[in-house]
């Protein structure tokens, strides 16, 4: 297995972890990562199933504590703040589930609104109306606006769990596997929309995925997760081009990404 | 070679044991910090007045149907199958005061409970356990908001608040019924059995009721959030949080009927 590469970068870092380590019981998941995301930068962290992917940017969103190790968003270390102030913290990131997390109970327009009315609550009526209809039409839904998650596919499900993020303007996003288990035509409405949301809300990125077209399409770099340490850290060309046995793997399996 | 054996085996015994003993403990002490979490949050703005008024009618105003049939037929069936005793004794004008006596102290209370507990408990315990397993938990707290306090607190304090309400129409309905049967037999009239029925009520027993209601309540609210907000293992967890809200809150409510009937029977 090949060492970590250092990877230098001159923009401000928005993420850094340092030897980062987290078990469940007798599980070692992750085991000593080091990485870090710059201002205006998609980071994609591609690795297999059960690999620690979203258990990372769980740690790096604070839903999961770290066994040990630092991990700092915007310099302030996450396992340190209380409750308050991680919850202040979090407004400036937006988390996009795998399954979109969409609240059952609610219609999209109720959705899109719960973060918004709760975080800001001297919007007006019709400011919050507006915010909710401008995410819709970033995303391209607009017309959903009315119908309860049930009534939406895979795809729509997960471009509402992104609007729901965009409405708070975060300046990081987390997409947690945006194109599984869904068909390749909106996977590239997806990878768009990513792209999209860089440019449009400016934001830093780290996109989870085994998807190597989606890594491709999103990617400013990459970094190959494996047995729970970053094995190679780089542009796409780099990471591919190299010997390393993790990206090769997922190279000559990805059978689109190589066309 | 006999002992041996007799101690590997009694090594095999006491493991699972052990752990069970200490799975318990670990349990009892989560509870403890789930129930100073709720009061802690309750205290603290902001407050979501809609959500619990939202709850409050999903609670409340959708159990009367279940409420009205089960307190008006307890009524009837009750004061049936009471009437034989007194009857012996040509004391039938008591069985309105036994009967009010029985709804008010113990039946109302008990059976609003059990019928929360099943009905309004699962469903905690369903919700929660199904917004946690599909991550909709996870993705409040990323947003900025505190789902405990939007799905814990609201619905703890909606069925505490809702719970005296049934309770109190519960009895309502069980006495109409009462009085049915009472008027068809004896041919008593209303007022007759109001007095008679509120005759031997008191201060106390109005109280001693309304305070169970209460802590039945929060005690179905905390069973069913606790067990749907740390449910896992996907689909199979959230049935059995809601399963085991039910048992929980059923076995607890007995328990706090004891304890309560022996405080408030030492009072009178």
């Amino acid at each position: 297995m090949s060492t970590d590469i250092p990877y230098t970068n001159t923009k401000e870092a928005v993420i850094a972890i340092k030897n980062l380590y987290k078990s469940f019981d007798e599980n070692k998941v992750l085991n000593g990562i080091d990485l870090e995301l710059h201002k205006g930068e998609n980071v994609v962290v591609l690795g297999r199933s059960g690999s620690g992917k979203s258990v990372l940017i769980k740690i790096i969103a604070g839903l999961l504590k770290p066994d040990k190790g630092i991990v700092s968003v915007f310099q302030e270390q996450i396992d340190l703040l209380n409750f308050k102030e991680l919850q202040k913290l979090r407004l400036r990131m937006g988390f996009s589930f795998q399954s979109g997390a969409l609240y059952d109970g609610m219609n999209v327009r109720e959705n899109l609104e719960f973060p918004l009315v709760r975080n800001q609550r001297k919007l007006g009526r019709k400011q919050v109306n507006d915010a909710v209809e401008q995410v819709l039409h970033d995303v391209g839904l607009l017309q959903t606006i009315n119908q309860l998650p049930s009534e939406l596919s895979g795809g729509q499900k997960k471009r509402i769990g992104i609007a729901r993020t965009l409405i708070l303007k975060p300046e990081i996003m987390f997409y947690d596997e945006p194109t599984g288990g869904i068909d390749p035509i909106t996977c590239v409405e997806i990878n768009n929309l990513i792209n999209k949301v860089q440019q449009q809300y400016n934001t830093s990125s780290i996109i989870i995925t085994h998807d190597l077209t989606c890594a491709k399409t999103t990617v400013d770099r990459i970094a190959i997760l494996s047995e729970g340490k970053i094995t190679k850290n780089g542009s796409f060309d780099e990471v591919f081009e190299s010997e390393d046995p993790n990206a090769k793997a997922f190279y000559n399996y990805n059978f689109i990404a190589k066309k | 070679m006999e002992n041996t054996n007799d101690i590997i085996h009694g090594e095999e015994i006491n493991k699972p044991i052990t752990k069970s003993i200490l799975l318990f403990f670990s349990h009892l002490n989560e509870i403890q910090k789930f129930i100073f979490r709720f009061f802690r949050e309750a205290f603290t703005p902001p407050y979501e007045l809609k959500e619990i008024i939202r709850q409050c009618y999903t609670m409340g105003y959708l159990s009367l149907g279940i409420i009205t049939l089960t307190g008006f037929i307890t009524g009837i069936v009750f004061t049936k199958q009471s009437r034989q005793p007194p009857a012996d004794f040509g004391a039938t004008s008591w069985l309105p005061s036994l009967v009010s006596l029985a709804l008010i102290r113990a039946l109302a209370p008990l059976i609003t409970a059990l019928i929360a507990a099943g009905k309004i408990g699962s469903n905690i315990g369903a919700e929660l356990g199904s917004m946690n397993v599909t991550e909709q938990i996870e993705a409040m707290e990323v947003s900025g908001t505190n789902p405990f306090n939007f799905l814990v607190v609201s619905r703890v304090l909606a069925i505490t608040c809702t719970m005296p309400i049934l309770m109190t129409y519960a009895c309502f309905v069980g006495l109409m019924g009462s009085y049915l049967n009472i008027n068809h037999n004896e041919q008593t009239s209303f007022t007759t059995f109001i007095h008679d029925a509120f005759g031997k009520i008191t201060f106390l027993d109005i109280f001693a009721s309304l305070f169970k209601s209460l802590l039945y309540g929060f005690t179905i609210g905390i069973a069913g959030s606790y067990l749907g907000y740390n449910a896992k293992q996907g689909t199979v967890g959230v049935g059995k949080a809601a399963n085991t809200a039910v048992v929980v809150s059923m076995f607890l409510i007995f328990i706090e009927e004891i304890l309560i009937v022996q405080v408030v029977n030492s009072m009178r």
